[in-house]
């Protein structure tokens, strides 16, 4: 039975992306939407992303320095697991937990109460396609914004290390940057940018598909922004695990 | 005009609208009315489109909206216009941005033209000078004119209004009523008001549609109902104190 119901959202999901998916009835008013969605969602959690990446990079750099510290372990190891750890796994992963929190609930509950106070039956008796009015440029836009805030992220993370080496005097600012600069791989940076790209993609259509679906009042408003958190970070957690292993 | 012929609506076993028939005419402010449950939501989201019916047609100056394919049905919605129960304006956008949106969407005007066009509409409904507030800055009787000048600005062929005095005080109500019917004539479209208010149906229903459990009941005019012979009406129209006293006054 619980196979069948997921089967049948599944389904149900696939059918808004296809209507998502189609040509914009006007390419001026997706634009406009467009720059509005990166705007609201991307800019607008440029602040979140920085001060929580600089706080765990700090935190980070301290608890390797405080357990991993030993006469057999090179001083710069400090500094490069800092680095790998924010490229890896904060910087796009974690960070992508945490904004599905923040813009997967946005996204929920505002098109849910559109939903519930007819605004999207309004603009289906006009003639507009309201999944693809309301719902690609959100997704559009977020996978814009999204590499933007992983490199944020990674700068802001990397500060935060260096925060503790200048004001709590952990770790010696040459040590830091020697690991950090320890056998860079680039394509650690391309990583996480692609797989935050995918993960946007499933925070926003997630989210959207929630919000579009809700039937009733402001308590169900409510439910569908929570099972979108939960659902979209579920799906991230998994997609994670794929993505880590196919770009690896 | 609109016609309904033979239309049946079920939800997996219960039937809510069996064997509808009925003809709104153009120029006519067309009422359904009907108590709560009775079906009237459900036969104007089929009329409109929302829902589709189990069987029957809906023809709209003849063309079936049921057999319709998605370019027909399309072309077909630009030329509806609805009034929600709860006026569904767009809170992100001013009053001025909410009766410009059906243009942006599908109009080839200048943006000049649009907001004259817009600011038309609005002074029609004698909001002009609200056009750059908010919907939650404004009440629920502006909401309802600003939503009237939305769903005028592409001068629809078709209006629906879903139970446009529901929350309004009877003053506002009834400049509301006076604004659809005035709309009506004005431009000569097709107008059809689901509403359960007794007033709208005495002031402005030119032709009365009176549903119950979904079997259409009665249909005539604002003249002809308070002489209904219909014992189901009756109990409808004359469960208020107000209208069985004047039907007294009336004998």
């Amino acid at each position: 039975m619980l196979f069948i119901k997921s089967l049948s959202t599944f389904g149900k999901y696939l059918l808004l992306m296809q209507r998502t998916f189609s040509r914009p009835e006007r390419m001026r008013m997706f634009f406009k939407q467009y720059i509005k969605e990166m705007y609201q969602l991307g800019v607008n959690s440029i602040g979140i992303v920085l001060l929580i990446s600089f706080f765990i990079g700090a935190v980070i750099c301290i608890q390797l320095k405080l357990n991993i510290e030993s006469a057999w372990m090179p001083k710069f190891v400090t500094g490069f697991t800092t680095r790998e750890i924010m490229l890896l796994e904060f910087s796009s992963s974690i960070m992508c937990l945490i904004l599905a929190g923040k813009v997967g609930s946005n996204i929920a509950s505002e098109i849910g109460t559109m939903r519930i106070t007819q605004q999207i039956d309004a603009l289906e008796i006009m003639g507009v396609n309201s999944a693809n009015y309301l719902i690609l440029p959100k997704i559009t836009g977020m996978i814009t914004m999204m590499p933007f805030l992983v490199c944020f992220s990674i700068f802001s993370g990397i500060l935060g290390a260096y925060a503790t080496s200048v004001i709590g005097h952990i770790i010696t600012i040459d040590d830091l940057t020697l690991g950090l600069q320890h056998d860079f791989n680039d394509w650690y940076v391309w990583m996480g940018v692609i797989k935050s790209i995918f993960f946007s993609f499933i925070i926003t259509s997630v989210s959207a598909f929630y919000g579009y679906t809700v039937e009733g009042g402001s308590v169900e408003v409510g439910k569908a922004s929570t099972e979108s958190v939960v659902s979209s970070s579920v799906l991230i957690l998994f997609s994670d695990v794929l993505l880590t292993h196919l770009l690896s | 005009m609109i016609e309904i012929k033979s239309l049946y609506k079920s939800f997996e076993d219960k039937e809510v609208l069996k064997d509808i028939n009925s003809i709104f005419e153009n120029g006519k402010t067309n009422l359904i009315i009907g108590q709560s449950g009775s079906g009237k939501t459900v036969l104007m989201k089929c009329i409109v489109g929302l829902f589709r019916p189990t069987s029957g047609q809906i023809l709209y100056d003849g063309r079936d909206l049921v057999c319709m394919n998605k370019s027909e049905w399309k072309l077909l919605r630009r030329e509806m216009g609805m009034i929600f129960q709860s006026a569904a304006l767009f809170d992100s956008m001013t009053v001025l941005e909410n009766v410009m949106f059906p243009l942006d969407m599908f109009s080839n005007d200048s943006y000049s033209a649009r907001v004259k066009r817009a600011q038309f509409c609005l002074d029609r409904v004698n909001l002009l000078d609200a056009q750059n507030k908010f919907p939650d800055e404004i009440s629920g009787g502006m909401q309802k004119r600003v939503a009237i000048a939305r769903a005028i600005a592409l001068n629809p062929k078709y209006l629906f209004c879903d139970e446009p005095n529901s929350g309004l005080d009877p003053k506002t109500s009834l400049v509301i009523d006076e604004l659809i019917h005035d709309i009506t004539v004005d431009f000569n479209m097709t107008t059809i008001v689901n509403t359960h208010d007794m007033n709208s149906v005495m002031g402005i229903g030119d032709n009365i549609l009176y549903i119950q459990e979904g079997i259409k009941e009665w249909q005539g005019n604002k003249d002809q109902i308070m002489n209904s012979t219909n014992e189901h009406l009756n109990s409808f129209i004359f469960a208020s104190d107000l209208f069985r006293k004047v039907k007294e006054a009336n004998k």
